[in-house]
């Protein structure tokens, strides 16, 4: 059977992937942008929009850094007011479990998704560092093993929120003065993170509860998606990738009692679209230039190294020393798992292509996923999904606010020729777009 | 006199418990934000300055006849904020168990998405409720409680200049979208909590969005010193609040009135019953109180009408003309600007030069 393709945009990031130095590029705080880049997800019928989340400004070799775009707003007021300019797309909030307590994730995002009329999602992160705790109450309170302890009680407890109230709760009934049902709402909950007890004070939206994201990558990570995820936000978008993650995660399913439809794979995706191929190659390799500086090809390869490398020359060759491992020279985003391996390969690709630094993490880190004509990137991107690399993608653009028109305005409409792709909305909540049952 | 400043308060269908069941009225758009969304716009059509929005921690209480429901403040206002254009919006947030980095945070957003006119009204949860849905402190005094909330207030200014105005530079040559030396650590320390800063969010519109507080116990009071926006109760004694708040230097003092109108006496009567009101009456009537009040030297009302969709309109069509309220007459885009608050200097930027 043809799968249908699931789409979300993702506002542009704080990393090197968004070019703010370009003419076409936008503020990333003015409301206008979010406007902007959600009206063109609408009329693309895309499922959902998607908000990252930060909380606290990336620091490297203990200073903000300055290279890319820094600050952004608080997600779910953000998207609380989008509802107010769109009328079917889902509004994804990435909220952090760690700094969260479930009570207050559960009320939020439940107020979001009433006010939305059911387009509500959370993507569930966690943090461990104290460098983030450094912004909060507790501090760095938590072992990086227990974060996803933590995370998967936090989720239970927000879904128990969520359910705390049935279909039939309430009745709304004027005549007799019967709002809701006596007593409806009411939880208690112990476990080794919470202990909290009370009546929630909201009922089912009309997509029932929230559509809940996970994007962790790591076993534990995909258990923890497996077991109670609706959609996964991965990192592997090439093709080979893509089908050994998807076949990994679905085949954890089973043993949650969970059908392989309950559980959509969206990898994040970068794509560029020209005219011809040849021209969208050209365009791929100016976008990866704006993208990589020389200061930035130095930081992106001290994140890998884990070493200051100030001193090189971003054009000259590769650094020669070892990788440190556990280092703390960059604070705030995700580090590599396996750096040796990395500059193991980075040297081979140097030495045969007599690469720079730069061009080095130019051709090597920042290749985009999809490149070509309208025509290629429908077909490549249907064939990831058909073949089961991915049920969707969760779009990325280099520029804001209009990184996506052009994918909205030349591939949509392919992917809808060959109906694998909607071209209208068939209902009005998240979970319909997304096939998913509450 | 100065120019009377105008406040309404949304919660639920209204301030009387019963408002949900009124002729007229949907119960299904409290939760919807349809019903809020009405209200705000029909206060702003007519000139009205700014809508708060009641909330707690807690869910409301599960009581016989009343409303059990109630979205995020913060949320509400947020979904209202692009489908107006002049009114203030202030959702009431408590900060005695939540992150005061992640309250900062939305307060600054909330400004941007309603370009400069967002705020919120700072609140204290002292209910053994409130404390048992987080599960992480014990119920406090309220007197510990607001001194907490005061440290909160001051953190988040702190926070909403740790951007200076200028700090996002896009210098292409340099490959620096920011100022680092423009971007400040608060380094905040107070007995409770500790924040590194900066925010995550670029200083808001109105350099910071307006603090609110509801003074309805003496520890609040002394809380409000902190606020440039104080609802002062109106059921005891606001003449001597007045005095101690002007005496702490409070800008702005509006006095908060439940109301509830209607031409025919005993049909408000029939109305206001199981509801607890400052006034119920004709609108000549409350428009001779506000005078009052006006007279005694505060410098607005916040009314808190017992139905959103009875009482609102009557409140923006008959008592604002009564009390020479209009729509024009107000200046400014941002929130600050109609209540004649000057944009705070940012306390870390060095010097005015750049």
């Amino acid at each position: 059977m043809t799968k249908q393709i699931h789409l979300a945009a993702h506002f542009p990031g704080v990393n090197n992937t968004t070019v703010w130095a370009d003419p076409e590029s936008r503020s990333q705080i003015d409301f206008a942008s979010f406007k902007h880049l959600a009206a063109t997800a609408e009329r693309g019928t895309f499922d959902f929009f998607f908000l990252a989340e930060g909380l606290r400004l990336r620091e490297v070799k203990g200073r903000i850094h300055d290279l890319d775009v820094v600050g952004r707003p608080e997600s779910l007021t953000v998207l609380s007011a989008l509802a107010a300019v769109t009328t079917h797309l889902g509004l994804a909030a990435t909220v952090n479990s760690t700094f969260n307590e479930p009570y207050e994730l559960a009320k939020r995002i439940a107020t979001l998704d009433h006010l939305s009329g059911g387009r509500a999602a959370w993507n569930v992160v966690t943090s461990w560092d104290a460098f983030t705790g450094e912004n909060f109450r507790r501090g760095g309170y938590l072992d990086k093993a227990d974060r996803y302890v933590r995370a998967q009680e936090s989720l239970r407890i927000v879904r128990k929120l969520w359910d705390s109230w049935t279909d039939d709760d309430l009745l709304l009934d004027q005549e007799a003065g019967v709002f809701a049902r006596e007593g409806t709402g009411a939880f208690a909950d112990e476990g080794a993170h919470f202990g909290i007890h009370g009546r929630f004070g909201l009922p089912p939206s009309p997509q029932g509860r929230p559509v809940v994201i996970q994007a962790g990558d790591s076993d534990q990570g995909r258990d923890f998606a497996a077991s109670g995820a609706d959609v996964i936000f991965s990192r592997h978008g090439s093709f080979a990738a893509g089908q050994t993650f998807y076949k990994d995660v679905k085949d954890r399913l089973a043993k949650h009692g969970r059908t392989e439809e309950s559980l959509k794979i969206m990898p994040a995706v970068t794509v560029v679209v020209a005219d011809t191929d040849a021209e969208a190659v050209e365009k791929a390799r100016h976008i990866r230039e704006q993208q990589v500086s020389g200061p930035t090809a130095i930081v992106l390869a001290e994140l890998i190294w884990g070493r200051d490398l100030s001193a090189y020359d971003p054009d000259g060759p590769l650094p020669t020393e070892d990788p440190v491992i556990g280092s703390n020279v960059t604070q705030g985003r995700a580090g590599f798992n396996d750096p040796a391996a990395i500059i193991k390969e980075w040297r081979e690709a140097a030495e045969a292509n007599g690469w720079s630094l730069r061009q080095t993490v130019i051709n090597q880190q920042n290749r985009q996923t999809f490149i070509g004509s309208p025509e290629t990137v429908a077909t490549e991107m249907n064939r990831h999904v058909q073949e089961n690399a991915a049920d969707g993608f969760v779009l990325v653009p280099h520029l804001t606010p209009g990184g996506l028109d052009d994918f909205v305005d030349r591939v949509v409409p392919l992917l809808r020729e060959r109906g694998v792709f909607r071209s209208e909305y068939a209902g009005t909540t998240l979970r319909s777009h997304l096939g998913l049952t509450p | 006199m100065s120019r009377l400043i105008t406040a309404i308060e949304i919660d639920g269908a209204g301030g009387h418990p019963g408002a949900w069941r009124g002729p007229d009225v949907d119960p299904g758009a409290i939760l919807t934000g349809s019903l809020a969304l009405r209200a705000v716009q029909r206060a702003e059509a007519a000139g009205i300055d700014i809508a708060t929005f009641a909330d707690t921690l807690e869910a409301p209480a599960d009581e016989a006849g009343a409303v059990s429901v109630r979205l995020d403040a913060l949320g509400l206002a947020a979904r209202i904020a692009p489908a107006t254009s002049r009114i203030g919006l202030l959702p009431t947030i408590t900060v005695t168990h939540t992150e005061p980095f992640h309250v900062q945070a939305s307060v600054a957003t909330l400004d941007y998405v309603s370009s400069g006119r967002g705020g919120w009204v700072a609140d204290v949860s002292t209910s053994a409720e409130a404390a048992a849905v987080i599960g992480r402190r014990e119920p406090a005094p309220a007197a510990d409680l607001w001194r907490e909330a005061r440290y909160v207030v001051d953190v988040s200014r702190r926070l909403w200049d740790s951007w200076d105005d200028d700090a996002i530079i896009r210098d292409a040559p340099t490959g620096r979208f920011v100022d680092r030396d423009r971007l400040h650590y608060v380094n905040f320390e107070s007995p409770t909590f500790n924040i590194k800063g900066p925010s995550i969010v670029p200083r808001p519109p109105q350099g910071h969005p307006v603090v609110a507080v509801r003074v309805n116990t003496p520890e609040a009071l002394e809380a409000a010193a902190d606020a440039e926006l104080v609802l002062l109760s109106a059921t005891a004694g606001v003449e001597e609040q007045l005095a101690v708040l002007r005496a702490a230097g409070s800008p702005l003092v509006l006095v908060s009135v439940a109301v509830l109108l209607d031409e025919d006496l005993k049909a408000a009567e029939r109305r206001a019953a199981g509801g607890s009101f400052d006034y119920v009456g004709g609108v000549e009537g409350l428009a001779e109180l506000v005078r009052e009040f006006q007279a005694a030297g505060v410098d607005g009302v916040h009314f808190r009408p017992a139905s959103l969709e009875l009482d609102v309109p009557v409140i923006a069509e008959k008592l604002l003309p009564l009390l020479q309220v209009t729509a024009a007459d107000r200046p400014g885009t941002t929130l600050r600007n109609r209540l004649g608050l000057t944009r705070p200097a940012n306390r870390y930027a060095e010097g005015a030069a750049r």
